[in-house]
């Protein structure tokens, strides 16, 4: 009878085990994209403003590797990866930008002030194109290799440390 | 100077806790011959008085947005509310944590105050029991989450409440929740006194039950105004999500129901003493273990902000003292205590033992699915636990637990049959079986919604039985509690039952002036304006709902825009009908310049949060009836000592 009383304990013990091994395992909060590795699927954007141009999968297509950079002018994080964003542009990285739920007027707003690094700006108004690569916040950023195949994905702004990887990642595909 | 003297009070306060656990433990030791047992009472009647001088400082801080001090800076702001600002000291970890010390320490102050049923032995265990306990939470508030912090360069301006939490409800849900939390800290308290020495006894259930029942009301009142909360506030139009942080407030309210009936059985009955002690530490467990899983953030979803890791870390090792060594002394000491009287399976208590092994089931199930994620995570593998797990596998035990519900307090104490009560069991059947029928004829519902509605129906009838025959005017008042408490279960299951079987969701893009129906409603969108409020801004849509084509009323569903922190909500509006309730939610523009509205018809929902509402009646019913039949016991005891005294002099 009496080790039936020991079970409450066992068990209890068995709890703190768990979530102490839980506590100590760094967290990764990030959701990582089952899309890398896969082609684009299609989509076709509309321009986010005036004077650029609009985005489709097919703008991948054409051998070219590129990087896709998800954003949005009410993103704070996507002011901090501005900089080096341009400073990846200066380093021959072609930059295309999408837009999710956003403004034309923010957008030029945005821009503007931060400088501008894409070549063409797509605008995403129901993060259709976010959900289908597989992303699920904003900043993000995708290296698509010639093929429109997605290669590599970051998620988060990007940092000064940063830069160099994705260009390393965006040679791998050359 | 303000936060100065709370802190100091705060110090005073775990010093006195040690005091009333060192004091309390060495009088159990020797017997209460020692110096120190007479100093036990007063520390933890003092210690309670210091702890809400502490909070109540804390409280001046926030009304004034004192932006010297950390936790006014980073969660209040001079343009908010008063109430909200008020509500700011308890809606962060540090100042919620100072709340909960201080309801235990005014919880430790009353039993220290007024409790003179049990020997006074245990009382001194006890009270030493509460000692740790509240010593734990101390150490917590003092060398991790110091409420009172200075910050050396104070900001000009806060940073702001969460927006979702700037509403009403929430001035009100967390501190009713701890409220629960701490009156199961005090059953905590009680059963590891009883335990320490082994005086399980009916003197000691009934000591202990007015805690558990004020408990179990205020987490019974705390889970509705929680899901009404996320049911309006949220917008997605749903009452229960199965969400961690809810589990974790449902799994104590589980065990506290499970204890109140236990205990009721050892105080009438002198049965299930060691079910009850175990039933006492893990109803306490429960909210600790709630409180740790939310707070540590090791359930959190995806792109939850940082929590802190040393935080729940404390937790963890408080949980591991109490709780652990709780299991630990029960584990050694539960074989010396006798098992108490004994009864015939048909009986009154046969039922409430029934009762609690399936409330202990369903405790077990929604503790394994919010657990489980983190067992998988162990070997990488991430999944999330919902309503498909929840609902089938809880209903396996909560089906045959209504139907014992709904008979058992027809049975007698101690030995019954159950042809006796033969009548009453057909007429339940019966009814649920005609409804049964008749809704699987008249609609095509999913079979848990069909059983739901089916059970509500008889046990909303049969929770009246008991009152049959009696005259209602002489009928206790923990009587009239029970029956209302059940028929209040009965009541919220067909509010679940049907909101699950009859609603009816539609999602559409309207131009202004053009409409929308979703059941019997027709919706006009009239138009959309901009609105601005204290500190937000938003788009407000101007609704016109007829219910049948009949007169219109109008709704003004908003999206706000909260610009400290910068952050949207949507504000949902309701028509509230006696047989159900529209829900409308206004998003986003498309680009043809169409509003998406979201509306719902939920026929019989608000019964949901009425039927929560009685069971948490019938709690209070049953308190009263128990306190007040606790003081004319003591008043009868008073008077026969003087009687005695009396003659005795006269001798």
């Amino acid at each position: 009878m009496s080790w039936r009383l020991w079970v409450p304990l066992f068990a209890f013990a068995l709890f703190v085990g768990l979530a102490a091994y839980q506590l100590t395992q760094p967290k990764d909060d990030f959701v990582e994209s089952r899309m890398v590795g896969e082609a684009l699927p299609y989509f076709d954007l509309p321009p986010a403003m005036e004077g650029v141009e609009g985005v489709s999968n097919a703008t991948f297509a054409d051998g070219k590797p590129r990087l896709l950079n998800i954003w949005a002018s009410w993103c704070l994080p996507c002011i901090a990866e501005a900089p080096h964003l341009e400073s990846l542009q200066e380093q021959g990285a072609e930059i295309v930008g999408v837009a999710i739920r956003d403004r034309p007027e923010d957008i030029a707003r945005f821009l503007a002030r931060h400088g501008n690094p894409y070549s063409r700006i797509g605008r995403d108004d129901l993060s259709e194109v976010q959900l289908a690569i597989g992303s699920s916040g904003v900043p993000e950023t995708f290296v698509i290799d010639g093929q429109g195949v997605i290669r590599y994905q970051h998620i988060g702004d990007i940092r000064a440390d940063d830069v160099p990887v994705l260009l390393a990642e965006l040679e791998k595909v050359r | 100077m303000i936060a100065e003297l709370g802190l100091a009070a705060l110090w005073l306060a775990a010093a006195l806790a040690a005091l009333q656990m060192i004091a309390g433990f060495m009088a159990v030791r020797d017997d209460g011959k020692g110096e120190l047992a007479g100093l036990i009472r007063p520390a933890a009647i003092i210690q309670g008085v210091l702890v809400t001088l502490s909070f109540a400082m804390l409280v001046w801080l926030f009304a004034i947005t004192d932006l010297s001090v950390k936790l006014v800076a980073s969660n209040s702001h001079s343009m908010k509310p008063l109430i909200f600002k008020l509500s700011g000291s308890f809606g962060n970890h540090e100042g919620s944590m100072l709340l909960w010390v201080m309801v235990m320490g005014l919880a430790g102050a009353l039993i220290a105050l007024v409790e003179r049923r049990l020997p006074e032995r245990t009382m001194n265990a006890t009270l030493a029991a509460q000692g740790v306990v509240a010593l734990g939470f101390y150490a917590f508030l003092l060398l991790s989450s110091n409420p009172f912090e200075r910050m050396p360069n104070p900001p000009a301006e806060g940073m702001g409440l969460n927006p979702l939490l700037q509403d009403i409800g929430l001035v009100f849900h967390p501190p009713t929740l701890y409220l629960g939390y701490v009156g199961l800290s005090v059953a905590f308290s009680f059963a590891v006194g009883a335990l320490l020495t082994r005086q399980v006894t009916p003197d000691f259930a009934r000591a202990m039950r007015p805690w558990v029942l004020g408990a179990w009301v205020l987490l019974t009142i705390g889970i509705t105004a929680g899901s009404y909360w996320a049911y309006y506030e949220l917008g997605w139009g749903g009452w229960w999500f199965w969400d961690p942080v809810e589990n974790a407030s449902l799994m104590p309210w589980l065990a506290a129901t499970a204890l109140l009936h236990s205990a009721s059985v050892l105080a009438s009955r002198d049965a299930l003493r060691t079910w009850t002690i175990m039933l006492g530490v893990v109803a306490f467990s429960m909210s600790m273990v709630g409180t740790f899983l939310v707070r540590s953030g090791i359930l959190t979803s995806v792109h939850a902000f940082a929590v802190d890791p040393e935080r729940g870390t404390f937790i963890l090792v408080l949980l591991g003292i109490f709780i652990g060594g709780a299991l630990l002394l029960f584990a050694m000491r539960a074989n010396t205590i006798n098992e108490g009287q004994r009864f015939a399976l048909a009986s009154r208590e046969g039922a409430l033992v029934f009762n609690n092994v399936m409330l202990s089931a369903i405790l077990a199930i929604v503790l394994l699915g919010t657990l489980y994620p983190l067992l998988t995570e162990a070997f990488d593998v991430r999944v999330s636990v919902g309503p498909p797990y929840f609902n089938p596998v809880g209903a396996i035990f909560t089906i045959p637990m209504l139907a014992v519900m709904a008979v058992g307090p027809l049975l007698r104490w101690r030995q019954d049959r159950v042809d006796r009560i033969g009548k009453e069991i057909a007429l339940f059947a019966a009814l649920v079986l005609a409804a049964l029928i008749l809704f699987s004829l008249l609609a095509e519902i999913a079979l848990l919604p069909l059983l739901g509605l089916a059970l509500g129906l008889g046990l909303a009838v049969a929770s009246l039985l008991p009152l049959r025959g009696r005259k209602l005017s002489r009928t206790p008042l923990a009587t009239w509690g029970m029956v209302v408490a059940h028929f209040g279960i009965a009541v919220a299951l067909i509010g679940m039952a049907s909101e699950s079987a009859f609603t009816e969701e539609r999602l559409a893009a309207v131009a202004e002036g053009g409409s929308a129906s979703v059941g019997p409603w027709t919706v006009v969108l009239q138009g959309v304006e901009p609105v601005a409020g204290p500190n937000w801004t938003a788009i407000e849509g101007r609704l016109a709902a007829s219910y049948n084509g009949g007169e219109a009323r109008v709704l003004t569903p908003q999206a706000r825009n909260f610009w400290a922190p910068p952050q949207q909500t949507t504000e949902s509006a309701l028509v509230t009908r006696w047989n159900g309730q529209l829900y409308a939610v206004v998003g986003d523009r498309a680009a043809d310049g169409r509003w998406q509205l979201r509306l719902w018809w939920k026929p019989f929902v608000t019964l949901i949060w009425y039927g929560g509402l009685l069971v948490a009646l019938g709690g209070v019913l049953a308190l009263i009836g128990r306190l007040l039949s606790d003081l004319r016991h003591r008043r009868l005891a008073a008077r026969i000592a003087e009687r005695r005294a009396d003659r005795e002099a006269v001798a």
